[in-house]
């Protein structure tokens, strides 16, 4: 199954490499979102916290903008049936998982290196934890931003319905996460973080778990 | 019958008696109710704001457990069923929402202060918003009956973080939060017996009223559904379809 899992993601990396769609709108949303970040602070410098927040603002909405195309480029080439015949509904929740990973990571790797270039204050003191939970925090965007792609590419593409359905399902998980991330700055150790970690490892068990198990009815209808 | 008239006796009881019964300092009569500092006189909105609030969880717990049957029935009358449950949430939700900003204005001086039951409760309207959002997005039936009770499920799942979590992790106004000092879980102690008796029958009271509004929501409905079907079909028939 992991086999099959990685030919389907590998399927979508090379029609990504081909039309580039994803890359170079999440490349530019990077660009456009902390462009008129820095536009609007001007020449003051925002504090830790404010840096912190805006940090996963500009990771939600950039999630927002590109994750949204994992199934909606299926059903708009008209290659769903073919999917659905030749693939397991798991299978293809897992590589269409994996390819939306990788694109997360990407993705927030840039948002970080550009942050931490261009804002005074993004400055890590324990840096094993930020590291923690960047992976975390990502794995849980990523999941739940798949099932929800799902959802969005079965009601018909709605662009605007995106946002809606995931804000609510990702709340818990930013808010701990820009929790984590002020604790990282501030130079808090593992032990007295350990509560925050729990949440974003339980949530991320959770919402797998749950995506997983739902997935075969948004797929097979 | 008897039960609507037992339902209107007892709301009528309660709310007369959380809005007229007196607060003293030394409850003696079963009809005084205790002074609790840090709330005293606000202490009387535990008897409609707590039972709008829970009856929005309830209604979150039945629209979920509706979905989920659904999911494994694929018969519409038990989306109907969800949809009429989370009609009603969102409405408790909404009242939750304001008398608790109301509430908050009296009783910590602003609106709106994003505490975590506030934060919570914040979530959960965007929650069914999304629901509705979705479910006038879908033209299908069936589609829309599964993709949302798919949305509903994993939402569900989110719930324990706002309403466990949530309080651990930002500092709380709440009554009845982890670290409130003033005025402690009031639910246990701080409530005498006539508060008590009032704030279960009050509990017990709206209840009856969700389930009540909840089986005239489905079966209209269903109803409704099942017109609109003979409809379409006399219609194919006056047109020789």
């Amino acid at each position: 199954m992991i086999a099959k899992a990685y030919a389907l993601f590998k399927k979508d990396f090379s029609s990504e490499l081909r039309t580039r769609y994803a890359i170079n709108s999440l490349a530019m949303f990077i660009i456009v979102a902390i462009s008129v970040i820095l536009f609007s602070i001007g020449n003051e410098t925002i504090n830790e916290s404010l840096t912190g927040g805006l940090f996963w603002v500009v990771i939600f909405f950039t999630a927002m903008s590109g994750l949204a195309r994992a199934f909606v480029s299926e059903e708009e080439r008209g290659t769903t049936l073919t999917l659905q015949l030749i693939a397991s509904p798991s299978t293809v929740f897992s590589g269409k998982l994996i390819f939306n990973l990788i694109l997360v990571f990407c993705m927030n790797l840039v948002i970080s290196l550009l942050y931490s270039a261009l804002f005074e204050n993004f400055i890590v003191q324990n840096f094993s934890l930020f590291l923690v939970t960047f992976i975390l925090g990502n794995i849980g965007l990523a999941v739940a931003s798949t099932i929800i792609a799902a959802i969005i590419a079965k009601a018909g593409a709605k662009g605007t319905l995106y946002p809606v359905l995931s804000f609510p399902i990702l709340l818990p998980l930013i808010l701990t996460c820009v929790q984590l991330t002020l604790f990282s700055f501030d130079g808090t150790s593992f032990e007295e973080a350990q509560f925050e970690l729990a949440i974003v490892v339980g949530y991320d068990v959770i919402m797998f778990t749950a995506s997983y198990m739902l997935f075969d009815f948004i797929w097979k209808d | 019958m008897i039960w609507k008239i037992f339902l209107f006796i007892l709301l009528v009881f309660v709310s007369i008696a959380g809005i007229a019964f007196p607060i003293v300092e030394n409850p003696n009569a079963w009809y005084q109710f205790p002074f609790i500092p840090g709330l005293e006189e606000n202490a009387k909105i535990i008897f409609f704001h707590v039972p709008t609030a829970w009856l929005t969880v309830i209604a979150f717990l039945m629209s979920t457990i509706f979905s989920f049957r659904y999911l494994r029935t694929k018969n519409l009358d038990e989306d109907a069923k969800a949809y009429a449950s989370a009609q009603l949430g969102m409405i408790f939700c909404i009242l939750a929402t304001v008398t608790g900003a109301v509430w908050a204005k009296f009783a910590w001086g602003s609106f709106w202060s994003w505490d975590p039951r506030q934060t919570s409760i914040f979530a959960i309207l965007l929650i069914y918003g999304a629901l509705f959002a979705l479910r006038s997005s879908i033209e299908s039936e069936d589609k829309r009956a599964t993709l949302s009770a798919v949305y509903s499920l994993i939402a569900f799942v989110t719930v324990p973080f706002f309403i466990f979590v949530m309080p651990r992790i930002m500092k709380g106004l709440h009554p009845g939060s982890a670290d409130d000092t003033n005025a402690g879980p009031i639910v246990d102690f701080k409530m005498n017996s006539s508060m008590q008796l009032i704030f279960f029958l009050s509990l017990i009271g709206f209840t009856i009223l969700y389930f009540w509004m909840w089986r005239v929501g489905y079966r209209s409905i269903i109803i409704k559904d099942k017109l609109d079907k003979q409809q379409i079909i006399s219609d194919k028939s006056v047109l020789g379809g």
